[in-house]
């Protein structure tokens, strides 16, 4: 199991290739989207890489579970309810949603997805 | 002009690679005024040319039927610079595939001399991708007739294999199997 220290090198690298930002960007604070500008088609880029980088399969919606946010039974009038809120947590339990909880707009969660929650889903798969 | 930027496939291998080739000419109109006293090739052409070789590699992936559209290169870099009388090989292949796209790494060589080297994202768009623009969206790329023109003139037809081995055949992917008079 590689150091924290050795998954955010490994991370910052593939966020590097993927979205030609500069390394001093690549902050345990920074946004995917907000500030790195990351687009959907990024993010499968960024899931190769990592695929590549820490020899791991990662599944369609195991990063960015996009059909709970497609599925009415959670999502009402552009919100997350409290039924989707606790999907959410289970599916994406390296991800800190205290943020998004406070206001659950779909367009929220990919906005405030951080450098350091993308180390933790991988510190997560490694573990798991 | 048409807009095709590889002249003639030599390998083509469902889900595998393809090698195309791209000669270029002082009488190419792209190096009139590229530059007049020293006419190279355009570097973007020469990622159009890669972005051909990877695209067509991917969209047989899914019969030549769905949108395959080129979503953004990762990477892209060139060496040297390109003039007439030189020939460009393209050899792409499939790096990654996903239901929702796949990603290609394309080179560009001159004789032995590597000019170019790509990361190219193709995203296969499927209903519900493009939101509200839904409703406008073409369910496929090309014209079917047009399409076929393209893969028989650059003889994918007469060197493609499919991921199983065998040969590649128009009607296999409901084309017209010959070119249209």
């Amino acid at each position: 199991m590689p150091s924290q220290d050795e998954i955010f090198t490994k991370v910052q690298e593939a966020l590097v290739d993927a979205l030609g930002v500069d390394e001093d960007e690549v902050t345990p604070e920074a946004t995917l989207q907000g500030d790195l500008d990351a687009e959907s088609i990024d993010f499968l880029d960024i899931v190769f890489r990592l695929e590549k980088s820490f020899d791991i399969k990662i599944e369609r919606g195991e990063l960015f579970p996009e059909d709970i946010l497609n599925d009415t039974a959670y999502v009402q009038d552009g919100k997350v309810n409290a039924d989707g809120i606790v999907q959410l947590k289970q599916r994406m339990p390296f991800a800190d949603l205290s943020r998004f909880e406070a206001n659950p707009q779909v367009q929220n969660l990919g906005k405030q997805l951080t450098v350091a929650d993308m180390c933790a889903f991988v510190e997560y798969k490694l573990a798991t | 002009m048409r807009w095709f930027w590889v002249d003639r496939f030599t390998e083509f291998v469902g889900s595998s690679h393809a090698v195309g080739h791209k000669g270029i000419a002082l009488s190419d109109s792209f190096m009139h005024d590229h530059w007049d006293c020293y006419p190279t090739m355009p570097h973007s052409l020469i990622a159009e040319g890669m972005a051909q070789t990877g695209g067509l590699l991917v969209s047989e992936m899914y019969d030549f039927k769905e949108l395959v559209v080129l979503a953004k290169f990762s990477k892209l870099s060139f060496q040297g610079i390109t003039r007439g009388g030189d020939s460009l090989t393209y050899r792409a292949e499939i790096e990654n595939v996903r239901d929702v796209g796949a990603s290609v790494t394309v080179k560009g060589h001159c004789g032995e001399e590597l000019r170019s080297v790509g990361e190219i994202f193709f995203a296969r768009l499927q209903a519900g991708d493009v939101g509200d623009a839904d409703d406008g969206m073409p369910t496929r790329l090309f014209d079917p007739v047009d399409l076929a023109h393209w893969l028989h003139v650059v003889g994918i037809f007469d060197v493609g294999v499919k991921k199983d081995g065998t040969r590649m055949r128009a009607v296999d992917y409901g084309l017209p199997t010959k070119l249209a008079q």
